[in-house]
């Protein structure tokens, strides 16, 4: 081995690059529906929200050259898809999740159709931030080239748990989701709060969707989001509602993800397949293994319709 | 004003009758098709035209037919290998007119193109991918290139840029097709140093932006200083690649914008050739071949312009290997090869030409390439 090359170290340095570097998104869309949820609402719609979000923060950071504004604006975008979500969801009788469905297919449409002119352009993207300047190895250098949007999600982590746990809007949030009879018998109206959560989550994934585009990988296509705002809403049930389990699901799946391409890299060729499913077989096994029959899912909400 | 809106009787039924003679024309199938020199042709992609990758190399194909009088071209982007295919043939030819059809990808040909040939009879349909058998409609033709040649240029060229001697190579699934294209980079390279190696990560699918760009970042941790693809949009790969400051050649189309520091020269496809030498043929009631292939001779594959760092040796040896693979004088899998399990795949004396059954189901990785078909 050369110099240039750091042999099997690469695989758990790729591991952990790639916890940081791919779980941004999952991170921000299920902090987003963790707070739509906790309200008592499921948004499925998100994927749409998140392709939605990739594709108008490119466009933005394209015509403007400020990648911020378009984080800003698919943030914006998100709010929209939320409320629209929200706004249909307020009629009697609408099932939120087929709702979900039907605005995720609304999302990943309309993307595609108005990101036509966008997929040849290159937009600028966002900085890094270098936190590997005291590591002489290039490649530690570029694992720890870190975007400022992954340290804020980090940072909402436990400021939503806190937040949750101990202010008014928590409280709020929680009374909705668990009752909306005592919401209202309190004066709250669950249809104001929902529309509230789900627009926050709708900002959430909407900037999720930005970094995809605007940072890792870093262009806009029509193949970029690949279900993953659809995951990150499963990592919130596995994640039992909690902010910071958020935070651990979102860094385990994007660990696992990489864990293909790296062992490939090191020359560990055989079974591929296997290793690129590895994100899914370790939900599955997690599920698997946290799961009980005599006990209902800690934490899960109780207008929840999934969970109802 | 008053003349204006009085409507005679005559002019009333004179343009009812031309109302009815316009009907009575676009309902029949070929009533445009017919007109003396001209051709509606339709081109179907399965992906976005303007992706840096296999659909801009045909969108650039399809550019190069819009040029010419009398042809009228329909396009239709993100068309599923599903029946939705079987749709937009349909459509093009009884809605557009279309005598002429370019289902451009791989997963169109069977039973899709296939079906609507028997159906339709007097349309001509040319799809990409190479599959045509004895036996199958007369009007169904396929096409390829030997891509593999300006590969085993990029190889020589990647074998002069390496300084750690370790290239990589991004590439979607193990079909022949991808296996002989890393195989002619990898012998490319080593023609120029026996110790270079190729190192194959392979992503599962072909568009997956994410796994791209970890792949690429993989590679970058370990060394590798150049790196290719072998994916629908090599965008992210060569974006990726440029902000690790590492070298790329190129794949499909011409991605050299992307990275103007490290793309050193790209396998393409040659399509605006090939195309109008079909329509003219089509136009002249000539018959096609059911197979066509070719490649740098032919015309129907060519190699990026150097970028400006590569250095003089290698474009000497390059573009001397290139004049005889345009002269046809040169073999690229010529005997004696090993595959990377130390087995001989092909025996010292024998030498397969471009076009050598044999390569077709290619289904090994040659010495030198890290990595493994399963």
């Amino acid at each position: 081995m050369d110099e240039t090359s750091i042999g099997w170290w690469g695989v758990p340095l790729a591991i952990f690059a790639g916890a940081i570097r791919i779980s941004t998104p999952f991170l921000f869309v299920s902090l987003g529906e963790m707070v739509t949820e906790k309200s008592g609402r499921i948004n499925l719609g998100l994927e749409g929200t998140l392709i939605m979000g990739a594709m108008s923060g490119y466009g933005i950071a394209y015509l403007t050259g400020s990648p911020w504004l378009g984080v800003l604006v698919a943030g914006l975008v998100g709010i929209a898809f939320g409320m629209l979500h929200a706004g249909i969801c307020s009629l009697p009788k609408v099932n939120d999740i087929a709702v979900g469905i039907a605005l995720m297919l609304l999302g990943t449409g309309l993307a595609f159709y108005l990101g036509k002119p966008l997929v040849q352009p290159q937009a600028p993207n966002l900085p890094s931030i270098n936190f590997g300047w005291w590591s002489d190895l290039q490649q530690v250098q570029s694992a720890l080239k870190i975007n400022a949007l992954f340290i804020i999600g980090v940072v909402l982590a436990p400021v939503f748990l806190w937040a949750l746990r101990n202010t008014r809007w928590g409280l709020i949030l929680r009374i909705v989701g668990d009752s909306s009879d005592a919401a209202r018998a309190m004066g709250y109206s669950p249809l104001a709060v929902r529309l509230a959560a789900t627009a926050f989550g709708g900002f959430m994934a909407g900037v999720g969707g930005s970094f995809l585009s605007l940072y890792y990988p870093g262009s806009w296509n029509e193949g970029l989001s690949s279900g993953q705002g659809i995951t990150a809403v499963a990592l919130v049930i596995f994640a039992r509602w909690n902010p910071m389990n958020c935070l651990w699901a979102s860094l385990l799946f994007g660990g696992a993800s990489a864990l293909g391409p790296a062992l490939q890299s090191v020359g560990v060729t055989q079974g591929y397949y296997l290793f690129n499913a590895a994100p899914y077989v370790l939900t599955l096994l997690i599920l698997v293994l946290s799961s009980s029959s005599h006990r209902h899912i800690a934490g899960a909400p109780g207008e929840l319709s999934v969970t109802r | 004003m008053s003349n204006k809106l009085e409507i005679s009787r005559r002019s009333l039924l004179l343009s009812g009758a031309v109302g009815a003679a316009g009907l009575a024309v676009s309902s029949l199938p070929f009533g445009r098709a017919l007109a003396a020199g001209s051709l509606s042709v339709g081109f179907i992609y399965v992906g976005p035209r303007d992706d840096y990758g296999y659909n801009q190399a045909h969108a650039q194909g399809a550019a190069a037919l819009k040029k010419l009088p009398g042809v009228k071209v329909t396009e239709e982007e993100r068309v599923p290998e599903t029946v939705d295919v079987e749709k937009t043939m349909e459509s093009m030819i009884n809605l557009d007119g279309a005598k002429l059809i370019f289902p451009t990808s791989f997963g169109y040909f069977d039973p899709y193109v296939l079906k609507l040939a028997k159906k339709y009879p007097d349309v001509t349909f040319m799809h990409c991918g190479g599959l045509w058998k004895e036996g199958e409609p007369d009007n169904a033709h396929s096409y390829f290139g030997y891509i593999d040649e300006a590969e085993y240029l990029s190889g020589i060229v990647a074998g002069h840029a390496t300084k750690s001697k370790k290239l990589g190579f991004i590439a979607a699934k193990p079909i022949p097709q991808v296996l002989r294209n890393i195989n002619a980079f990898t012998l490319g390279a080593r023609s120029v140093d026996p110790s270079i190696t190729t190192q194959v990560i392979f992503t599962g699918d072909w568009s997956m932006p994410v796994k791209e760009a970890e792949a690429t970042n993989s590679m970058a941790d370990q060394g590798i200083d150049v790196v290719t693809c072998h994916v629908d949009s090599p965008k992210v790969v060569v974006e990726t690649a440029e902000k690790r400051g590492m070298f790329t050649t190129g794949y499909h189309a011409n991605q050299a914008a992307l990275a103007p520091k490290g793309y050193l020269t790209g396998a393409e496809w040659n399509w605006e050739v090939l195309y109008p030498s079909f329509v003219a043929d089509v136009l002249a009631g000539k018959t096609i071949p059911h197979l066509v292939r070719g490649g740098l001779k032919e015309k129907i594959v060519k190699t990026s312009p150097y970028g400006a760092m590569v250095g003089a040796a290698a474009r000497k040896q390059a573009d001397a290997v290139k004049a005889q693979l345009e002269a046809g004088t040169f073999v690229i899998f010529k005997g004696p090869i090993k595959d990377n399990k130390g087995n001989t795949v092909i025996a010292a004396s024998v030498s397969q030409g471009q076009t050598d059954i044999a390569l077709e189901s290619m289904s090994y990785l040659v010495e030198g390439v890290i990595g493994s078909t399963s």
